[in-house]
């Protein structure tokens, strides 16, 4: 279990515009928004020795972004092969290096083409191999329909309906209309929520999250160091990575998962939280993965902020508005922000906890969640200011 | 005409298992030290390291766990005709599940815990993909 609380921070965080073309190479992207989260911490950039990512083959390796970013000494240049399950675990990866003494100042970033290049919705070789011989020939190919399959077996066990998902999606695009970054700005009704185009039942295109280009950063740092920079520490009080049994042979396999009613959140919540200290009673604003309408229900349930089964309720009533009780994805997340594949989380995280997210704004926002994943494994911190 | 959409390559695990579908025989491993059945195969036992096995006939029957009904195709070169189909997780009787196509209804007609069995698609002279079917027998439960 993680056992740093509140000795590593986040220091800077930078983004480029998210677009549906960019024009512009991935590298280039990375290093804009690593350089601004640089600047944004105010550090000297050859104090920067770590750059920790992740990428689903669609990105450039760490190593090309120190040395577009003129690094003088990259002692931890390294990415992992995955989804936005790591969109927190590279926060958590660089606050470790900096524990183990392998570096000192980490970037932690995303980058991609995801609309213009290579877009993770489309389809998977003829040849399916591996894993997918059991999969892709029987036309279960892209991650709405894997992910369909999850909120399929919540609809059987709960009775979950689709009006419920429908309110996150209306949610997340009210937020996103007072943020000057999201892709997605229109206001939506549930009625358009529910007249929008089917793509693979249970979901509409609505309950699908955006396809996006861009690139976003965060520096992670030692407290102490974090004190002496230009904005108040954010302070990583709690961190946990994992999921339950058979977690599959790939991010789209779930075949042998326990019961997909229930994600990789409900394995990693008392980890989580025991790390942090604190509760879901305490948590001030919520940034959760929301990849699709559904997987944010599974999650409030398996962090404990309701009962299972209670989700598609819970989010009924205004209790995720902004002024509810449980603010969720004040930026509109990754259904009308953009698909940074969840580090743009963290970045609106950071922004709320330093008051600084202007019309969006929680008063008062001391505690917030950041979490990254929808099916068998994924990850999630606890931030203070 | 040659079959345009994904095709599995079978490996040194996999083989019997498609070797057996063109032979209309649903077959899974089964751990010759602790008798568990598992899916997909593999070379060692998940539950118990064991890499004896044994390679048995399924029942064929089972249930539907979960489905979905895909109506946006994707890639649409290749299912732009197929649309709406359906896949399903199917629970055979052994208790393993299998991503599968419900096949010989209406999607609006499938419901969970549906009674299935399977149905061989020869799609190629080198290719049968188990699919299911309502069932037309089952055992009372």
């Amino acid at each position: 279990m993680w056992n740093l609380r509140d000795k590593y921070a986040i220091a800077g965080i930078g983004c480029t515009a998210y677009t549906a073309k960019s024009g512009r190479t991935v590298l280039s992207l990375a290093v804009e928004a690593c350089r601004k989260a640089v600047d944004d911490a105010g550090l000297a950039m050859a104090e920067v020795d770590g750059v920790v990512s992740f990428n689903f083959g669609d990105s450039v390796p760490s190593i090309a972004v120190a040395t577009g970013l003129g690094l003088p000494s990259a002692r931890y240049a390294v990415e992992f092969s995955s989804g936005g399950n790591a969109a927190n675990l590279i926060v958590q990866a660089a606050a470790a290096a900096i524990e183990a003494g392998l570096a000192k100042n980490v970037l932690c970033f995303r980058a991609m083409n995801g609309r213009s290049g290579f877009r993770l919705g489309g389809g998977r070789e003829l040849n399916s191999r591996g894993i997918t011989q059991f999969t892709a020939p029987f036309g279960w190919i892209t991650y709405p329909q894997a992910m369909a399959m999850w909120c399929r077996r919540h609809m059987i066990e709960y009775g979950t309906t689709s009006e419920q998902l429908g309110t996150v999606a209306v949610t997340c695009r009210r937020n996103a209309s007072e943020n000057e970054r999201a892709m997605m700005r229109q206001p939506i009704a549930l009625a358009d929520h529910q007249s929008s185009r089917m793509i693979v039942e249970p979901f509409h295109l609505l309950d699908i999250c955006l396809e996006s280009d861009g690139a976003c950063a965060v520096l992670v740092t030692s407290a102490a160091a974090a004190k002496d920079l230009r904005h108040p520490p954010v302070y990583i009080m709690g961190a946990a990575y994992g999921g339950g049994p058979n977690q599959g042979d790939d991010l789209f396999d779930a075949i042998r998962w326990p019961d997909h009613a229930h994600n990789y959140s409900k394995y990693i919540a008392d980890d989580l939280w025991r790390s942090a200290g604190v509760g879901p009673q305490d948590v001030d604003v919520a940034e959760i993965y929301d990849c699709f309408t559904y997987s944010v229900l599974m999650q409030l349930e398996g962090f404990g902020f309701c009962k299972e089964g209670e989700g598609g309720e819970y989010v009924q009533n205004g209790r995720i508005d902004r002024d509810g009780e449980l603010p969720i994805n004040t930026h509109g997340g990754l259904l009308s922000e953009a698909y940074i594949h969840g580090l743009n989380h963290v970045f609106e995280a950071v922004e709320q906890l330093r008051g600084r997210a202007g019309a969006r704004q929680i008063a008062g926002a001391e505690i917030a969640l950041t979490t990254a994943g929808a099916m068998t494994c994924g990850s999630a911190l606890v931030l203070r200011r | 005409m040659t079959y345009a959409k994904p095709v599995p390559v079978p490996d040194p695990d996999t083989r019997p298992f498609w070797e057996g579908c063109l032979q209309g025989k649903l077959l899974l491993q089964r751990c010759d030290a602790c008798s568990g059945f598992r899916f997909p195969p593999s070379e060692s036992c998940p539950n118990c390291g064991s890499e004896r096995v044994s390679w048995v006939g399924s029942t064929g029957r089972g249930k539907v766990f979960s489905w979905i009904v895909v109506t946006h195709p994707v890639p649409r070169e290749i299912y732009a005709a197929d649309v709406p189909y359906v896949v399903a997780l199917v629970e055979l009787e052994e208790g393993v599940r299998m991503a599968t196509n419900i096949v010989g209804c209406a999607p609006a007609s499938i419901a969970a815990a549906m009674h299935v069995e399977v149905v061989f698609d020869r799609v190629s002279d080198e290719v049968a993909l188990p699919k299911f079917r309502p069932a037309r027998t089952h055992r009372a439960d």
